[in-house]
């Protein structure tokens, strides 16, 4: 063939279509693999009740208060309690504190909890089951307890010992923390659930009651209300009251007694209340003598410092000697270096009309003690990780346990026992999820978070608190909740920001649509990682691509 | 409610304000082209630029907008450089526009040929873009591009500005900062790096050309990005829009630092986020959370040099220059700012 017919038969140059870039699965260059996670938000982590907090706070930042609600009601019965008498370990663990201030959860959760009642909303038992639960105690614990029971669809009857229901909450926790009706709402939210609570019904013979009731299970939460005692000389006639059976007695009205310069005896939050208390029953300062120093005394920080605004006259490293008439002589104590408090052999003296011991409680237990296999030591009933005692079936939680002694672990063993005697009634045993990651403060990228300070809740006027018994903190209103519920950062758990679906330079992920998140498309995903970086709240993690 | 000055948004409090790209709380309007499920992808998948590229980023975000703001009416010429070549390997295209790649030095002349054949065809719906990156603007394309604005032709210039010749292997360009390390300004002897007082800021060169809008923009504040291209695309005539694109190959940074060292670089002060009309800066962007220079060096191996022993002086004069730029175009916020 010659030159000239080689050049006619081909073509000059070869043009291509024009094929787009998608073919080109630039996946293939990966090394590394971002992966969305959720991780374990530090508030949810810090929960004794397991509120799922970051969970709720994401329903109630788009005003959706009554998905929010049901959602602490999934671990919680007690919002609107809650966010009155909690400690608030959530908002200590929070990582906003570390940006500004923590999100003030506890406020958004008694917002919510007030919505419910102002909504009138209510949560449906389960299906029937046909098993019987007796549950022991009316308080915090017990109520959690039926009122998780019944969700499942057990029988539940609560035998209380009291003329009301609701335990420390009602006689241990004055009415300016925690105003009565506030608390009767959500006691008798689970009664409507048909849960039988059996006031003025102390249960002498836990074996007894359950075969006379036929009850196939049973949960003990009987609380701490024996007042622990000590022996003080006393020579004269000054009256001496118990803490615990004051505070009972401030509910009931009948409190003429108390009259004069009242003087506890206690360091705790009980004695606390008491003095709080006094100083609205008598017009005069309290005095709390503390064995322990301050900084170590037993009563949460703000119970302390609340007491103190309203002057309670605080006398750490003091002991109470002697009584001599109205002269109480006090020893002075020195904290060794482990902080134990010393005698030194000095002393002083103060007047004082009325001696309340505010020194703890015990429980009391004779109840158990047809029962084999119950073991009980340091005055408290020991249970394994399912909260059920050494005796099958039966179940125990809150003060009577080894615990913390609060309302909210009270309510987290109700939940805890509940879940663990559902399954013990089905002859499963109960299986915990794992554990996410806990979210730390270096995982946030918290450029992104506008700077917003806490919203704080109006405090009634210090010159009210000391004469009545009206709430001391105030409520937000709607915007400021709103405000409040914003500020989360939603630690570890997407919120649909857009952020990765819109800064990948590769175009590589998709999103999926409100409330269902997005998806890497690992067909182009590069594996740069800018993703992870750019996540306000650390829901991803780059992982080693297996190769 | 407490105002929130450092953010565009002027509603009250939602969580993340208007600094991520999108968010669920805002209304559809306030979030950003890039939060939508139909934005156009003009530069989509497949590209073949490196991991955590900034220009590839830059140009999605840029295109996108300035398609959302033109109906999709867009045609975009293209310098020769890093963009044209991660997007164009023959027969393959990433661009999902009409898209056409002139010389390394002409895409400003090659937009105005187009705009005038537009007039030309009466269609002026259809809007025009150049682009390049520094290179192809502040050096080689700077006299095509200079005429563009002299002639107020009606074409949107935007460059994606990393600061060398990344595509032929990070070669110094006049946008190159002091100090850096280039291929060709190697971290040796007394002075490592590039020289001081050097190079042109081509935005305060188009803005002294007195065309219609001039704006600097960066990839980690899309929000601010988005608005000044649909600014843009609202006007006739000659626009400029600079994009501070970080180079993880060419600056020696990690892929996944991108958006962060652009977001150091505005908020140390070293590249200042402005807008200018007819020969006037109008608007800043102020700092929100200040961060020193070192802070935005010490991410990038182009500056590893300024934090040896000897070297200090180096660092000094950079903070100055962040400094002096602070001062210069007021970007803190001042008490009663709002």
């Amino acid at each position: 063939m010659s030159k000239e017919s080689v050049i006619q038969k081909k073509p000059f140059a070869v043009t291509l279509d024009v094929g787009t870039s998608l073919l080109n699965k630039t996946g293939s260059w990966r090394t590394n693999r971002p992966v969305y996670v959720d991780r374990l938000p530090p508030c949810n982590n810090a929960c004794p009740a397991g509120e799922n907090i970051q969970a709720w706070l994401f329903e109630a930042e788009e005003g959706n208060y009554e998905a929010a609600w049901r959602k602490i009601m999934e671990e919680n019965p007690f919002p609107s309690v809650m966010g009155r008498v909690c400690y608030q370990p959530c908002e200590t663990a929070c990582n906003r504190v570390k940006l500004d201030e923590s999100v003030g959860i506890n406020s958004v959760e008694r917002f919510l909890g007030d919505q419910a009642s102002k909504y009138d909303w209510k949560i449906a038992a389960g299906e029937p089951t046909g098993k019987r639960v007796i549950v022991v105690g009316a308080g915090p614990g017990g109520l959690a307890a039926a009122y998780h029971l019944r969700r499942f669809g057990h029988e539940v009857t609560v035998f209380e010992s009291a003329s009301k229901a609701g335990g420390m909450l009602r006689w241990g926790i004055p009415k300016y923390r925690l105003p009565r009706e506030k608390l009767n709402v959500e006691i008798d939210r689970i009664e409507e659930m048909g849960v039988e609570i059996r006031l003025d019904t102390p249960v002498d013979d836990l074996k007894a009651a359950m075969e006379e009731g036929g009850f196939d299970a049973a949960f003990l939460a009987v609380g701490a209300h024996t007042p622990k005692s000590l022996d003080i000389p006393i020579s004269g006639n000054i009256p001496v009251i118990e803490g615990i059976n004051l505070l009972r007695d401030v509910e009931l009205e009948q409190t003429r007694y108390l009259k004069g310069r009242v003087v506890v005896y206690g360091g705790g939050n009980t004695a606390m209340d008491v003095a709080r208390t006094a100083k609205r029953l008598t017009g005069f300062t309290p005095r709390v003598i503390v064995r322990r120093a301050r900084e170590r005394m037993a009563a949460h920080d703000f119970e302390v410092h609340e007491a103190l605004e309203e002057v309670v006259d605080i006398f750490n490293l003091r002991t109470i000697k002697e009584i001599r008439g109205n002269t109480f002589v006090l020893e002075k104590m020195v904290p060794d270096d482990s902080g134990r408090p010393l005698p030194t052999g000095q002393f002083e003296e103060i007047e004082g009309d009325v001696l309340v011991m505010a020194l703890g409680q015990e429980s009391e237990l004779g109840m158990l003690r047809s029962l084999p296999g119950i073991e009980v030591k340091w005055g408290v009933v020991t249970v394994n990780a399912g909260m059920m005692t050494g005796h099958p079936g039966i179940f125990a939680g809150g003060d009577m346990v080894p615990s913390e002694r609060t309302v909210t672990t009270a309510i987290g063993h109700g939940k805890k026992a509940a879940r663990n005697i559902d399954a013990w009634l089905r002859g499963e045993s109960y299986k915990t999820d794992t554990k996410h990651q806990i979210v730390t403060y270096d995982m946030l990228n918290t450029w992104y978070y506008s700077d917003a300070p806490r919203t704080i809740r109006p405090t009634l006027e210090v010159i009210r608190r000391q004469s009545g018994f009206a709430e001391v903190i105030g409520d937000l209103n709607e915007e400021n909740a709103l405000f409040e519920a914003r500020r989360c950062m939603s630690c570890g758990n997407c919120f649909e920001c857009d952020n990765c679906y819109g800064i990948c330079p590769d175009n590589a992920i998709t999103k999926l649509g409100p409330g269902h998140r997005f998806e890497f498309k690992y067909d182009y995903c590069k594996g740069c990682g800018m993703c992870a970086t750019e996540c306000p709240c650390g829901a991803i993690e780059v992982v080693p691509e297996e190769i | 409610m407490p105002q929130l000055p450092e953010s565009k948004q002027k509603v009250k409090f939602y969580q993340t304000g208007t600094f991520t790209v999108g968010n669920r709380l805002l209304e559809q309007d306030q979030r950003t082209v890039q939060a939508t499920i139909d934005r156009s992808n003009s530069l989509d998948s497949g590209h073949r630029a490196c991991q955590g590229c900034g220009e590839a980023l830059g140009a999605r975000f840029a295109i996108d907008a300035a398609m959302r703001a033109t109906n999709n009416q867009l045609i975009a010429a293209n310098a020769t450089g890093c963009l044209e070549v991660f997007t164009t390997p023959y027969p393959e295209t990433a661009w999902s526009i009409p898209w056409i790649h002139s010389l390394f030095g002409n895409a400003a002349a090659v937009a105005s040929g187009i705009a005038a054949a537009l007039k030309v065809k009466g269609r002026n719906d259809v809007r025009v873009i150049a682009q390049g990156g520094d290179g192809g603007t502040t050096d080689i394309g700077f006299g095509c591009l200079s005429g563009t604005f002299d002639r107020n032709d009606d074409v949107l210039y935007i460059c994606y500005n990393n600061q060398a010749y990344m595509n032929t292997g990070v070669q110094r360009s006049s946008a190159t900062p002091a100090a850096a390390r280039t291929a060709t300004t190697q971290p040796v002897g007394d002075e490592p790096g590039n020289v001081f007082n050097t190079g042109k800021s081509v935005p305060l060169v188009a803005i002294a050309h007195q065309i219609p809008y001039v704006a600097t923009a960066s990839v980690h504040d899309l929000h601010d990005l988005e608005l000044k291209v649909t600014r843009a695309m609202q006007i006739r005539g000659a626009r400029y829009i600079e994009i501070f694109v970080p180079c993880p190959l060419g600056w020696g940074s990690l892929p996944g630092d991108t958006i962060k060292i652009a977001r150091y670089a505005v908020e140390c002060g070293m590249y200042p986020l402005l807008e200018g009309e007819y020969g006037e800066i109008t608007a800043v962007t102020k700092i929100r959370r200040r961060v020193s220079v070192a802070d935005y060096l010490k991410l990038q191996r182009r500056f590893a040099h300024v934090f040896k022993p000897g070297n200090a002086h180096q660092l000094e004069q950079l903070q100055a220059i962040a400094d002096r730029n602070i001062r210069r175009f007021d970007l803190i916020s001042r008490e009663g700012d709002i």
